[in-house]
């Protein structure tokens, strides 16, 4: 079936299949704005959705920081801010830990999964492959509304009565699967779940459309290696969400039953404030088995399109095509194969045979080499680069540096021996905040300072921009580099205070620094989320159509392109995407028939 | 324009594709449940039980339901509409049949004792079945939905692709019980 019979078929009527027009239907506000069906708006959505999440989520590590900073001072305004939460002016030690599980779901899954790939997977895969939408329009948004009600029921658990889920983002039974247990873990922890298996809905929803357009819906010439690195990234994203989220989705279910229904899957021999508890025959164990068979790949599906993004931004502004394409490709397999392979690395301790864990370590090690290709590549596509410094670009460089400095420390961990001192420390705070958290911000930023003239038809502004960088990009490293030492001396992860040991003692005045910069960086982002939607109706507007003077096919739709994205016939593509700096030319269209003199690549 | 379509036609129609990813998809969450089971198996104080006879009749039925499927698929492709939709709605109770049998069979299960809080090893099996007759519910519910348009006038379709889709689904449920029976049978 043709593109065009998939964008019209949730119409009613005949239409003959081989025209191809503009499409003039008429749209109402609400089938334009909300219920769309439109990949470019649906994309939209989840960004701003995905803003919304992460001004949140960073103001909770704010709050957070602001405990493990002054440990000894209180702030009256937050009383007045949070309430009982926060009685006196210092936040209960309940409530912090509500504050630190919420930062970490939010960040990882609404944030950094949904408002990554939901924004750049949709708006980019049908007009980087050449299609009018995705292969379902309606599943496309039903999966953004799914991440809607999900988003709904997340922001519903903040305001019950005994507070969010509480027990860390990796919600560890039995802690997680006992009302007795904490506050936290009574009913914020059945909307957690509720809302994460909405979730798990929308991201199976979305990958399964990603997938089959990316398969499917190629526009004539666009074999799968002329696509950009973009789709290769967004393609195995899709495929690490659709076969790891279901297993999540199995281990919450059970969780669920544990909570509600009296089971004992997770649970056994347990005691509470001196009660025995009835449960038995049950592993915790088992829980931590289903939860990183997601979770680690969880972690690739946040740094893959960030990869991606990377990849693209990169090449378009060195004016150079990207070096070694196809190990590029090679090692977004290898990863994603990996990183199926790997998941007991997060149960080095849990008493896991160590014969068994020495291949885990093997296994884990190995994700080295493919990672290390990808950054050689990346060097290489810069070395003698006519680099232009957009601020696309600048975070793109800022990524990769970002995933050197964080892929290091995982070589540390990695090694069992070495990870049975680091677990649990504020390493591993550093380790993942750089390589994933930090890196897949970079990711986004790049992608949107890159993309925002296609999304919204005008330009961010670049003196912001470029102070937006400078700050996060310092900043980061303020934050997270010094917490490898307090790792280092074993300062454990998720504790509310460390004032009371005398061997933590000596970081007061460290974490004091770590807190006041993470403020800093805070108010940074808000500069960025400033730039962001002042420029969508303020900024500069976008006078040509190719104004980076690209090859990809996004590029050869009109400024704002409507519904079915190009007006005419869908174009046909004649070559790869990184003809950069070819014969003597700056840069040659995918559309651009192959001339008879032209050299190979 | 026309390159580009007969090109494509050769290939498998998108929302197949997308089915038949979802299909994967939904495979893994059964795996990752019987995996569960069977790590939990070999720990010490497993409970041996026997399964009741009526999900033999429940296996009998849903594999019956497979045939019916495809015989409503060859007669719509053949343009025997009547056939069709009796196939469809014969499909379609036996889906309900299916449905109540396992439900009477849990409750079978319950008056014997076999509670789902008596033992983990007990325990496993509500959540696996139930998960399954979830999918074979939301497979009736699309049945109902191709039946009422099958009768309807206003809407005539001449595609075979929504009948396909079905009978891939309805299929893949059957697999997917047919395997969880054997799985049962054996390891319990
Ligand atoms: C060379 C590559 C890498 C290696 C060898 C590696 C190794 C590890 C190991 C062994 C742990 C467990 C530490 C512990 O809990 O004791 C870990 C934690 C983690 N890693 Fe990596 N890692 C690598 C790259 C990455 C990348 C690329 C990402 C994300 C994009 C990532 C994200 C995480 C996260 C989120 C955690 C912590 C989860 C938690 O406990 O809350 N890692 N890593
Ligand atoms: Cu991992």
């Amino acid at each position: 079936m043709s593109n065009e019979a998939i964008l019209h078929q949730h119409e009613t009527g005949t239409h003959d299949v081989g025209h191809a027009h503009e499409h003039h239907h008429h749209e109402t506000f609400i089938t334009k704005y909300v219920f769309s069906q439109d990949h470019k708006m649906i994309a939209k959505q989840f960004l701003i959705t995905g803003i919304v999440w992460a001004i949140i989520g960073g103001l909770f590590s704010v709050l957070f920081r602001l405990q493990l900073g002054y440990p000894e001072s209180t702030f009256p305004w937050l009383e007045d801010f949070l309430g009982h939460w926060a009685k006196g002016g210092k936040l209960d030690p309940q409530f912090y830990y509500a504050l630190v599980t919420m930062h970490g779901t939010v960040l990882v899954f609404f944030v950094l999964t949904a408002g990554l790939s939901g924004t750049f997977s949709n708006f980019l895969i049908p007009l980087q492959v050449g299609a009018r939408d995705m292969a379902s329009p309606f599943l496309n948004m039903l999966s953004y509304w799914f991440f809607f009600a999900a988003s709904v029921v997340m922001f519903a658990s903040l305001f019950v009565q005994t507070g969010p889920a509480s027990g860390g983002w990796t919600i560890y039974p039995p802690l997680s699967a006992l009302g007795e247990a904490s506050e936290g873990s009574k009913i914020g922890m059945d909307l957690w779940l509720i809302s994460m298996s909405l979730f798990i809905i929308n991201a199976l929803l979305g990958g399964l459309n990603y997938i089959t357009t990316i398969l499917n819906l190629r526009t004539k010439g666009m074999s799968m290696t002329r696509m950009p690195l973009t789709m290769w990234a967004f393609f195995f994203t899709a495929v690490l969400g659709v076969l790891s989220f279901p297993v999540l989705l199995s281990g919450c279910i059970l969780l669920l039953f544990d909570r509600n229904l009296g089971t004992s899957f997770y649970l056994s021999d347990i005691v509470i404030n001196g009660k025995i508890l009835p449960n038995e025959g049950g592993s915790p164990i088992l829980f931590q088995h289903l939860f990183w068979f997601l979770g680690h790949p969880e972690v690739y599906i946040i740094v893959l399109p960030a990869m991606g993004i990377t990849s693209e931004v990169m090449s378009i502004n060195s004016r150079k095509p990207i070096f070694g394409y196809m190990a590029m490709v090679g090692s977004l397999f290898a990863i994603a194969s990996l990183s199926f392979m790997v998941w007991a690395h997060h149960m080095f301790v849990t008493g896991l045979n160590p014969f068994l864990g020495s291949f885990f370590v093997l296994l884990t090690l190995l994700i080295a080499v493919p990672s290390a290709i990808k950054v050689f590549n990346w060097l290489t596509t810069l070395w003698r680069g006519n680099i232009r410094f957009t601020p696309g670009m600048l975070f793109a460089i800022g990524f990769v540096s970002m995933f050197i400095s964080g892929g290091l420390t995982g070589i540390f961990i990695g090694n069992s021996a070495l990870d049975i001192h680091l677990h649990d420390t504020y390493f591993i705070i550093a380790h993942f905040h750089i390589v994933m958290g930090v890196a897949g911000f970079f990711g986004m930023f790049a992608g949107l300072y890159h993309w925002f003239p296609k999304m919204y038809g005008r330009y961010m502004n670049n003196t912001l921009a470029y102070i937006h960088f400078w700050v996060t990009m310092i900043g980061a490293y303020l934050i997270f580099w010094p917490m490898h030492y307090e790792g280092l001396a074993g300062m454990p992860r998720r504790y509310y205070d460390f004032s009371n040991w005398e061997s933590f003692k000596m970081f007061a005045g460290l974490n004091q620094f770590i807190s006041f910069v993470s403020i800093i960086v805070f108010a940074a982002q808000l500069l960025f989320v400033f730039n962001f939607f002042y420029s969508i109706f303020k900024g500069r507007k976008v006078t040509t159509l190719n104004p980076w003077g690209a090859c990809s096919l996004e590029w050869s739709t009109p400024i704002r392109p409507g519904h079915g994205n190009w007006p005419g016939e869908i174009p046909e593509v004649h070559r790869w995407a990184y003809d950069y700096g070819k014969d003597g030319r700056d840069f040659i269209p995918q559309t651009e028939p192959v001339g008879e003199h032209e050299s190979k690549h | 324009m026309e390159l580009v379509m007969t090109e494509q036609r050769k290939k498998m129609h998108p929302h197949k594709f997308i089915l038949w990813i979802a299909i994967s998809s939904i495979t893994l969450m059964f795996a990752g449940l019987t995996s569960a089971y069977i790590i939990k198996r070999n720990q010490p104080n497993w409970l041996e039980f026997k399964l009741p006879v009526i999900f033999w009749y429940s296996t009998a039925t849903i594999a019956i339901s497979s045939v019916t499927i495809w015989l409503a698929v060859r007669a719509f492709r053949q343009g025997e509409m009547s056939k069709y939709r009796k196939m469809l709605v014969t499909t379609f109770v036996l889906g309900i049949v299916f449905v109540s049998l396992q439900v009477t069979g849990f409750i079978q299960l319950w008056k014997q004792g076999i509670t789902l809080t008596r033992n983990v090893s007990i325990s496993f099996l509500y959540p696996i079945v139930g998960l399954h007759a979830v999918h074979v519910i939301g497979g009736v519910i699309a049945l109902l939905i191709m039946f009422l348009k099958a009768f309807s006038r206003r809407q005539k379709t001449y595609s075979a692709v929504p009948v396909e889709m079905m009978s891939t689904y309805w299929h893949f449920v059957d697999f997917i019980w047919i395997y969880l029976f054997i799985f049962l049978l054996m390891i319990r």
